[in-house]
């Protein structure tokens, strides 16, 4: 069984990193929200610190949203699925490797690329290492969270446009906390809460998420 | 190639039926599969022999009708069965011995080892070549390969035959006898002949 669950991250890393594999594109997709939003902004850079970690974490949460799409429709149409379906692994655990595989190549990348793009947004020294954090923290429950809706759509032909309505409206709370962590950096408010809340949703969604990614995969059609 | 026999396991399907799309696609479709047995599935385009497979792997759900498995350690039967459908279930990036690898580690019950796979299916120089550099009779041997890394008693195949050279259908027609003979079972939707002497045939549609 841990054979299994190994195989199906290994084959998703493996593919991430190949030629067409898009784990490379949410990073730029990444930077190129990061840039250009500075230039639509003008020249305040005491605004531009101001809303920095708001557009560092909506930037994160639209390259994570970007070829979530083909999650699970990649392997529904080439027939991966039905591989994965018979295997012994309990489907859950197999959605749970695919998320996990999609944080590892999504998720950590934008965060570890966070604090050299918060020099473009001037985000104040002090700020740099809660921001940090709270992605670290919060981008689990974005990949958990559209497991869920990724698996709903994956016999969509254009799910690809229906899947960021679902998402976001769940993503909501993740967005708050994440924010309100690298704010408590300069304000009265102590920093460890929301981080703490920010790991309580990634771990609620990396459950309830797996739950009903494997429920819809599970649905004969 | 030699194997290690299978246990017995008997898989029955009775008055199966199938609606798709609001339209009855089939109705009492029943059929029973042992060690050794081989039936070809046949019938006209539409008349539901894909959907059948789908139904025996539980991708899709009977109208009415049951299908059980016994013997076999109580498995539930999609962890019985090795499926070669339509689509392949190969990525196109990966080399075909990743593909492989991957299918073995997945499916468990380890079987051949990728590389002697690819050899028997005639594709020894394979291994290393992204899939999607591959035509698709050659796609074909290597989803065929994936009956050998993982040593499963029921094989569900749909049209194997299909973008196989002579050559390749003869290979294939050996490796279904070597798996009857091991004490498999085999269930192969096909509009021409498979090469098994004594491979039953259940017709369904008019």
């Amino acid at each position: 069984m841990t054979g299994a669950f190994l195989a199906i991250l290994r084959r998703d890393l493996a593919l991430a990193v190949r030629a067409g594999g898009g784990g490379e594109l949410a990073l730029v997709f990444f930077l190129t929200v990061v840039v250009l939003i500075p230039f639509a902004l003008g020249p305040d850079l005491n605004l531009l610190s101001r809303i920095g970690p708001a557009i560092l974490w909506l930037g994160a949460l639209l390259a994570t949203l970007i070829g979530l799409d083909r999650l699970f429709q990649a392997d529904e149409e080439d027939g991966s699925l039905d591989l994965i379906r018979g295997a012994p692994l309990p489907l859950e655990l197999a959605v749970l490797a695919k998320a996990l595989a999609h944080w590892l190549t999504t998720g950590l990348p934008l965060t570890l690329a966070a604090p050299l793009l918060g020099l473009l947004v001037a985000l104040p020294v002090e700020s740099v290492l809660p921001l940090t954090a709270s992605l670290a923290l919060g981008t689990p429950a974005l990949s958990f969270i559209g497991a869920g809706a990724a698996a709903l759509t994956a016999s969509l032909r254009r799910g690809g446009l229906i899947l960021p309505i679902l998402v976001a409206p769940l993503c909501v709370p993740v967005l708050i906390f994440g924010v309100s962590a690298s704010d408590a950096a300069r304000g009265p408010m102590p920093l460890q809460s929301p981080l703490l809340i920010l790991a309580a949703l990634s771990l609620m969604a990396a459950v309830v998420g797996c739950v009903a990614a494997a429920a819809a995969l599970r649905q004969p059609d | 190639m030699t194997q290690i026999p299978f246990q017995r396991f008997a898989l029955t399907a009775e008055g199966l039926a199938c609606r798709r799309g609001g339209r009855a696609v089939f109705g009492d479709v029943s059929f029973h599969l042992e060690n050794g047995t081989a039936i070809a599935l046949t019938g006209r385009n539409g008349a539901g022999k894909s959907s059948l497979i789908a139904m025996v792997c539980g991708r899709l759900r009977p109208e009415a009708g049951v299908i059980k498995l016994e013997g076999q350690g109580d498995l539930p039967p999609a962890e019985a069965v090795h499926l070669v459908g339509h689509r392949d279930g190969l990525k196109t990036a990966l080399t075909a011995a990743e593909n492989l690898r991957f299918a073995q580690d997945l499916l468990g019950q380890p079987g051949l080892d990728p590389a002697e796979a690819l050899a028997t299916v005639g594709l020894p120089h394979a291994g290393s070549l992204p899939v999607g550099y591959l035509s698709a009779g050659q796609r074909r041997r290597v989803a065929l390969a994936r009956l050998l890394v993982a040593s499963r008693p029921i094989w569900l195949l749909d049209e194997p035959m299909a973008a196989l050279d002579i050559g390749s259908q003869a290979m294939l027609s050996q490796l279904m006898q070597a798996h009857l003979a091991a004490g498999g079972a085999i269930l192969a939707a096909t509009h021409g002949p498979l090469g098994l002497d004594g491979a039953r045939e259940l017709r369904i549609g008019p």
